[in-house]
């Protein structure tokens, strides 16, 4: 929680990673291209803290940059610009084998437990490599820490020479876990876990998160788009709108009480499994899509779908301030003094 | 089953096996239900319950080998439809009964005009003119909230974004104004604000048109809204049925219960364990004797290990698959 443990475990600072995807050159003018380079701004100056022990959720639609962030934290992509501190140390910055010693204490957990783990290795070997890799074990040292992270994430020691087919997708997730503990990190990065995963195993697999948690001492960057999901194991939830994130503050306050225009359409889109909520709730519906994150809107990337949006959202890019205590928000409709968007006259 | 009584569709302990490596696998196996024209029923489950299966049946779109529907009536508006021959069925197909599916880049053919997806359908079933059935593709598109349909009709899916290639389905399952339209994880690839448009415009649509529909999802909080009746499935049976509110207020079945306790709720303090149900969905090939959810439900007594339950009735509308249904049901609530 926020106020009992104050110091930041990661901390980022304007942040960015743009791909320039080319364009604006001859060819692209005369097949009638836009003439225009370019580029996506898949995360544009974002800053926070993540503070240790914590879970910070970051929620988003899909093509937000919420996976990019999360890719970048860890440099599985190149940073752009800004800085991605780590116990003093700037991620962005360090030199190839310096950021792979780092990964020893940075892990990740990804969506697709089909597609992440080697089908061709044993799930002893997919374990163990890290281990190895790390040199924190060597020999018949390797295979007892390897049953021992098994059975920390509930899965038989009996299963250590079982290829990735020969489980389902929920024991897949477990593996992938346990791959990631393995090196015993401070920190990982968990991007949608449960996302691919049956109603019945979503649940076994955040409880077994929050367990490690308690007991390893992790802090989490929980990525999701199931906002379910992320108010249950999240202390705090950052909302991220086409690279930008535009609300910040602790679980309760956003689900209960969002500010931004976005996250209040967001979290009313969420279908309540309570018929008689359903019944009454009134949705705020969006129009349109996400827009494209090549070259997005100017100004707060979400005035093309804002009711309250003013010609001025058009030109001024907001910045993420405090409206109310712990709870930031970017948006120049709302302050301190008037943090009610409904309270400011719609346009 | 000469009668309907006002149900637009009555299925019947319809079984639908598979042929595999691994022996036969039961995906549906003795189920029924009814569904009343404008009624809206949700059918939950999770990959493998046989959810998707049950409704491929009714379409008649069951690969055949290795499947087959080995038993059971389906009757639609008082046709017999496992009776018809290919012909008629694709003459019910797309006319009377549509259906909508999760992905909607595999079910648009990539390399056609949306014009000329959604043209063929009138042109094959309502016998309209190429005019005709263009002018109608616009009014769909235009029915769909597609923004600007005279300039987008004439380009390609690849051209469309996730949410509005879920409109161009709809409004290819809606042309020619089905009784029964089978929504088979509608939602499921999109984000939730495109979701919440989505289900919107069936509703809406519903209500202009008087459809019926069968909404197929995972997703509990999808049918809560959105449906009249629901059928929980599990391993090929039909586990629990009832009125949408009287599920959600007073389940009879520990999978259900299980269920409902598992979505994590907004209003619950962060920290509190989330209720899970323990182990895995069962080897629909391999399943044991007794009840299929047995191993993994926290009532199971010795006899559900060994007997297959009953199908009780708890009232008029509401049956439960459990040796312990009345109890289940008693204790639920207030929860």
């Amino acid at each position: 929680m926020t106020e009992t443990n104050g110091n930041a475990l990661i901390k980022l600072e304007d942040l960015r990673v743009y791909y320039d995807l080319g364009g604006g050159g001859f060819f692209d003018k005369i097949t009638g291209g836009s003439g225009e380079r370019r580029i996506v701004k898949a995360v544009d100056g974002v800053s926070f803290d993540i503070l240790k022990g914590e879970t910070l959720g970051l929620v988003g639609e899909s093509g937000c940059g919420k996976s990019t962030l999360g890719k970048a934290l860890l440099r599985l992509t190149e940073i752009t610009g800004g800085r991605a501190m780590y116990s003093g140390k700037d991620i962005a910055h360090l030199s190839d084998r310096e950021m792979r010693e780092q990964r020893k204490n940075l892990q990740m957990i990804f969506q697709d437990p089909y597609a992440s783990l080697n089908p061709r290795m044993t799930v002893g070997n997919i374990i163990g490599e890290p281990i190895r890799t790390f040199k924190l074990a060597e020999g018949d040292a390797v295979e007892k820490k390897v049953a021992e992270t098994m059975e920390i994430v509930g899965l038989s020691r009996r299963f250590i020479k079982r290829y990735p087919h020969e489980f389902s997708g929920g024991q897949r997730q477990r593996i992938g876990i346990a791959r990631a503990l393995a090196v015993d990190p401070e920190f990982i990065v968990a991007d949608e876990p449960i996302s691919a995963l049956d109603v019945s195993i979503q649940a076994q697999i955040m409880n077994l998160m929050e367990d490690l948690q308690t007991e390893k001492h992790l802090t989490y960057l929980f990525i999701s788009h199931d906002l379910r999901a992320v108010r249950h194991v999240s202390d705090r939830v950052a909302v991220m709108y086409l690279g930008e994130i535009v609300e910040l503050a602790e679980g309760k306050s956003i689900y209960e009480e969002p500010l931004h225009p976005y996250s209040k359409a967001l979290i009313s889109a969420v279908p309540v499994p309570d018929p008689e909520i359903e019944e009454k709730r009134e949705r705020i519906i969006l129009e349109g899509d996400v827009p494209s994150p090549i070259n997005p809107p100017s100004g707060c990337h979400f005035h093309t779908r804002c009711q309250y949006a003013i010609p001025e959202c058009r030109k001024v890019e907001p910045k993420l301030v405090q409206i109310k205590p712990r709870h930031y928000a970017a948006c120049i409709r709302i302050s301190p003094e008037q943090p009610r968007i409904e309270d400011v006259a719609e346009v | 089953m000469s009668e309907n009584n006002g149900n637009l569709l009555t299925v019947n302990d319809l079984r639908t096996y598979f042929q595999t490596e691994d022996g036969v696998v039961k995906a549906v196996d003795g189920i029924s239900f009814e569904l009343k024209k404008g009624e809206t029923l949700g059918i939950v489950g999770e990959s493998g319950s046989g959810k998707s299966v049950s409704n491929l049946s009714v379409m008649r779109l069951i690969p055949e080998p290795p499947g087959k529907i080995v038993s059971g009536d389906i009757l639609f508006d008082g046709i017999d439809v496992r009776r018809l021959s290919d012909e008629e069925v694709r003459n019910i197909r797309g006319k009377r009964i549509a259906m909508i599916f999760q992905d909607p880049m595999t079910s648009l053919n990539p390399f056609l005009k949306i014009s000329t997806q959604l043209m063929e359908v009138t042109q094959i079933h309502l016998g309209h003119s190429r005019e005709q059935a263009y002018d109608h593709a616009l009014e769909m598109l235009r029915k769909v909230n597609i923004p600007a349909p005279e300039k987008r009709i004439d380009g390609y899916p690849h051209e469309f974004s996730g949410g509005m290639r879920q409109r161009v389905m709809i409004a290819m399952a809606l042309s020619c104004e089905p009784e029964l339209l089978i929504a088979d994880e509608p939602t499921t690839a999109l984000d939730v604000t495109i979701q919440a448009q989505i289900l919107e415009l069936i509703k809406g649509l519903r209500t202009e048109l008087g459809t019926s529909v069968i909404l197929i999802t995972h997703d509990l909080g999808v049918v809560a809204g959105m449906t009249d009746k629901i059928i929980v499935m599990y391993a090929g049976k039909i586990f629990e049925s009832a009125p949408t509110k009287e599920l959600f207020a007073k389940p009879a079945n520990p999978y259900t219960k299980g269920l409902l306790k598992s979505v994590p709720d907004p209003a619950h303090e962060h920290g509190e364990p989330l209720y899970q149900i323990p182990g895995l969905p069962p080897d629909v090939a391999n399943l044991p004797p007794g009840c299929p959810f047995a191993e993994r439900c926290d009532r199971a007594e010795e006899i559900c290990e060994r007997e297959f339950p009953p199908f009780v009735q708890i009232n008029e509308n509401h049956h439960s698959l459990c040796h312990f249904a009345k109890e289940v049901h008693a204790s639920s609530g207030g929860e």
